[in-house]
């Protein structure tokens, strides 16, 4: 029988891990900030949990109150800021997406991370009201996982092209891309009929093949160009100075020999 | 006679050259290609550093123009991104006959280290490449010699395109 492989995350993986290695994280300490105590008191009952990581609050909230939580940040607790929105796939685990807000006090050089949790399918509400720079951050957000954002003012891909098929950071999207990746370029500059001439993608740009003599040459004999050499190649007189290479077996070192 | 004054003595008195139409067109061919401006990526600065005062492309004729119209040299200089396919086979369409493409760099050749869903792997999937020019970034002093080895391929060529064969241009 075949061996059974999960089609829910195709990413690259390690080819050796250690069964009994555990990853490491990053320690959990209990609020004590003054400052951050104010912020969970001022959030009240919408966290769900508080913790603070490396001097970060984080905050995990009900997806559904991302704009309220936000809008208090922004508004009371001088949150100002908000350097990155992006999502992280725990499809293949838990069924969700993490969404994370990370968010920038410069008064008090202070940073707090929202997290909330989202089923697949349902949207989010977008934050663009309060920050501008969450337009561009939720577009590639829905380009590179398909997470809607509603009410946002021009929901489009922003890095793939509009046409482009698939979201590319899901986990079930391969590194070198599907089907449709592969041969996006032809489709679109050619046409699909010219998939059979220009031929599928080479993904190993180190390999060579030894028959081909239009652009590799063997090492040591002469070969007409374009010649076939699959059967029979000849011996010529070429040869490599033997002058450099150095003989192990014989066990001297050449140095000596010079001598 | 004079210095300055044409020395008719050495044409056998005469104010001609004869030549070739191959040759004459080749000459003025080789010894003014045009490249696009037009940089992808990295390889894109050392390009401009070869159109600069320290490299100086110019003295080989080779001033880079801003309109695929002016152009018969290009030069693709970097990551060949999927969405930018289209665009830089539009701009390679639109430079008028004869023309001629440079692929400079590892991911121009063949995608380099971006072995992923969206770089074109290798630009030759889109435009006829002549001349491949291996680097990560490829220093100018590359930049020139393959110019100067286009040079020498547009100089086996003759006039007439229809003769020329792959076989013939062969450099190496
Ligand atoms: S070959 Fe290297 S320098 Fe050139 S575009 Fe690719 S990564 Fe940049």
């Amino acid at each position: 029988m075949r061996k059974y492989t999960p089609k829910d995350n195709v990413q690259a993986k390690a080819y050796y891990t250690d069964r009994f290695w555990v990853a490491p994280r990053v320690p959990r300490q209990a609020v004590e900030d003054e400052h951050f105590k104010a912020v969970v008191e001022a959030l009240g009952e919408r966290v769900k949990e508080a913790y603070v990581e490396i001097n970060n609050l984080v905050l995990h909230i009900d997806a559904t109150q991302n704009y309220a939580v936000l809008e208090t940040l922004k508004d009371t607790c001088g949150y100002k800021i908000c350097s990155e929105i992006s999502a992280v796939d725990y499809l293949a685990k838990e069924g969700e997406f993490e969404i994370f807000y990370q968010m920038l006090n410069l008064d008090k050089a202070k940073r707090v991370r929202v997290v909330c949790r989202l089923k697949k399918g349902l949207a989010i509400e977008s934050v663009v009201p309060l920050f501008k720079s969450a337009n561009f951050a939720e577009r590639e957000m829905y380009d590179m996982f398909g997470i809607k954002a509603n009410n946002h003012p021009f929901l489009k891909r922003i890095l793939m092209p509009d046409d482009w098929e698939g979201h590319p950071l899901l986990k079930t999207y391969p590194l070198q891309g599907d089907e449709f990746a592969s041969w996006y370029e032809v489709d679109k500059i050619f046409g699909k009929e010219y998939r059979d001439i220009i031929g599928p993608e080479n993904r190993d740009p180190a390999r060579i093949d030894r028959y081909d003599t239009k652009r590799f040459s063997r090492v040591g004999y002469e070969v007409p160009f374009d010649a076939d050499i699959s059967s029979g190649e000849t011996k010529t007189p070429i040869e490599y100075s033997t002058t450099f290479l150095t003989d192990y077996n014989t066990g001297t070192k050449q140095l000596d020999k010079r001598k | 006679m004079a210095q300055h004054k044409v020395n008719y003595a050495s044409n056998g008195g005469l104010p001609v050259a004869l030549t070739s139409v191959d040759k004459l067109l080749n000459w003025g061919r080789s010894n003014s290609l045009w490249p696009l401006t037009y940089g992808l990526a990295c390889c894109a600065i050392e390009m401009m550093a070869s159109g600069g005062s320290r490299f100086d492309f110019d003295r080989l004729g080779t001033i880079f123009r801003a309109s695929p119209r002016q152009s018969d040299l290009m030069i693709l200089a970097g990551t060949l991104s999927k969405k930018h396919a289209e665009f830089a086979r539009r701009l390679y369409d639109q430079m008028p006959e004869p023309k001629w493409v440079i692929s400079m760099g590892s991911c121009a050749n063949t995608g380099g280290m971006f072995n992923t869903y969206a770089t074109v792997q290798g630009v030759d999937r889109i435009v006829p490449v002549d001349i491949y020019l291996p680097g990560c970034a490829p220093r100018p002093e590359t930049l020139q010699y393959a110019v100067m080895m286009l040079q020498k391929k547009i100089r086996k060529e003759s006039a007439n395109m229809k003769k020329n064969k792959k076989q013939d241009l062969r450099l190496v």
